[in-house]
């Protein structure tokens, strides 16, 4: 991983979860603004796992379990894609409040993401 | 072209007349997808860990993996509709709850009991404690919910 995009990462999902969870108590149903929000995460994902199967040819190797990376990175992809369905098939502002949540928790796993590409396992 | 017996699975009884939308309304969906996070989270972790190293701590690891199928089962309980369902909510989130306030307590009491981290371990502190939070809301939500017709849940028998 690059730890400033890791970074980068886990500031734009926290940002696009609160913005979700505020548009989403204040009524509103799914919209062009919380989709494409949720839509950046999905696409920093995207990019992250380029990144983490690029990085060891370039010497920057993880040092924790590389299949528990994975399994995080992996989870973490099918969130928005999840969420994003859920949103176009409910109409209803629980939808928009689901979309923040599901940021949120990448926010979450990509920092653990973070934890486990740099430290030992315990 | 088909005979219409082919169809055996067992479905759901579904309660024919006035079937509350118990699963699918409201914030109830809010807490259905944490729920289902929490069961991909404890999943995953659950795999890697008996992927990985299942030797080091079997007891901590079959309880991790124990307590992702409760969660899953639990996010299904919770979307389906009907008394069966509404039991089984009932029966896997009290589960949880005893499950991370025991293994929550016997960690801090007597930490080598559990070598590794389960989704339990001190009340759920690696999950921002959503372990400890959820089940209590879970209940407040389905003791609000009932299905039809008020009856007392888990108390009776078959409740059909």
């Amino acid at each position: 991983m690059i730890e400033p995009f890791t970074w980068i990462q886990v500031a734009v999902a926290v940002l696009a979860g609160l913005l979700c969870l505020i548009v989403g108590f204040s009524g509103r149903k799914p919209s062009d603004l919380t989709l494409g929000a949720v839509a950046v995460v999905e696409l920093l994902l995207v990019i992250q796992l380029v990144v983490a199967i690029v990085a060891p040819f370039t010497g920057n190797t993880a040092v924790g379990s590389v299949l528990e990376f994975y399994t995080y990175l992996i989870s973490a992809l099918l969130l928005p894609i999840a969420a994003g369905f859920w949103a176009l098939v409910d109409r209803s502002k629980w939808s928009t409040v689901i979309l923040g949540v599901a940021a949120l928790a990448i926010a979450v796993m990509v920092y653990r993401m973070q934890q486990i590409w740099t430290t030992l396992p315990q | 072209m088909t005979s219409p017996n082919e169809r055996l699975q067992a479905k759901p009884v579904s309660p024919s007349s006035a079937s509350p939308k118990r699963g699918i309304s409201g914030i109830g969906r809010v807490l259905v997808v944490v729920y289902g996070i929490l069961a991909l989270g404890a999943t995953g972790r659950s795999f890697v860990q008996i992927a990985e190293r299942f030797d080091e701590a079997p007891v901590a690891y079959t309880l991790s993996a124990l307590a992702a199928v409760v969660y899953i089962v639990a996010t299904v309980a919770l979307i389906r509709s009907g008394s069966g369902w509404y039991r089984i909510a009932w029966i896997t989130i009290a589960f949880e709850f005893l499950g991370v306030l025991t293994i929550g307590t016997l960690s801090i009491v007597d930490p080598e009991l559990f070598p590794a981290a389960t989704v339990w371990s001190y009340y759920g502190a690696g999950y921002l404690f959503i372990p400890l939070v959820l089940p209590p809301l879970g209940m407040w939500w389905l003791a609000r919910h009932r299905p039809n017709r008020g009856v007392a849940a888990g108390a009776t028998g078959d409740a059909r």
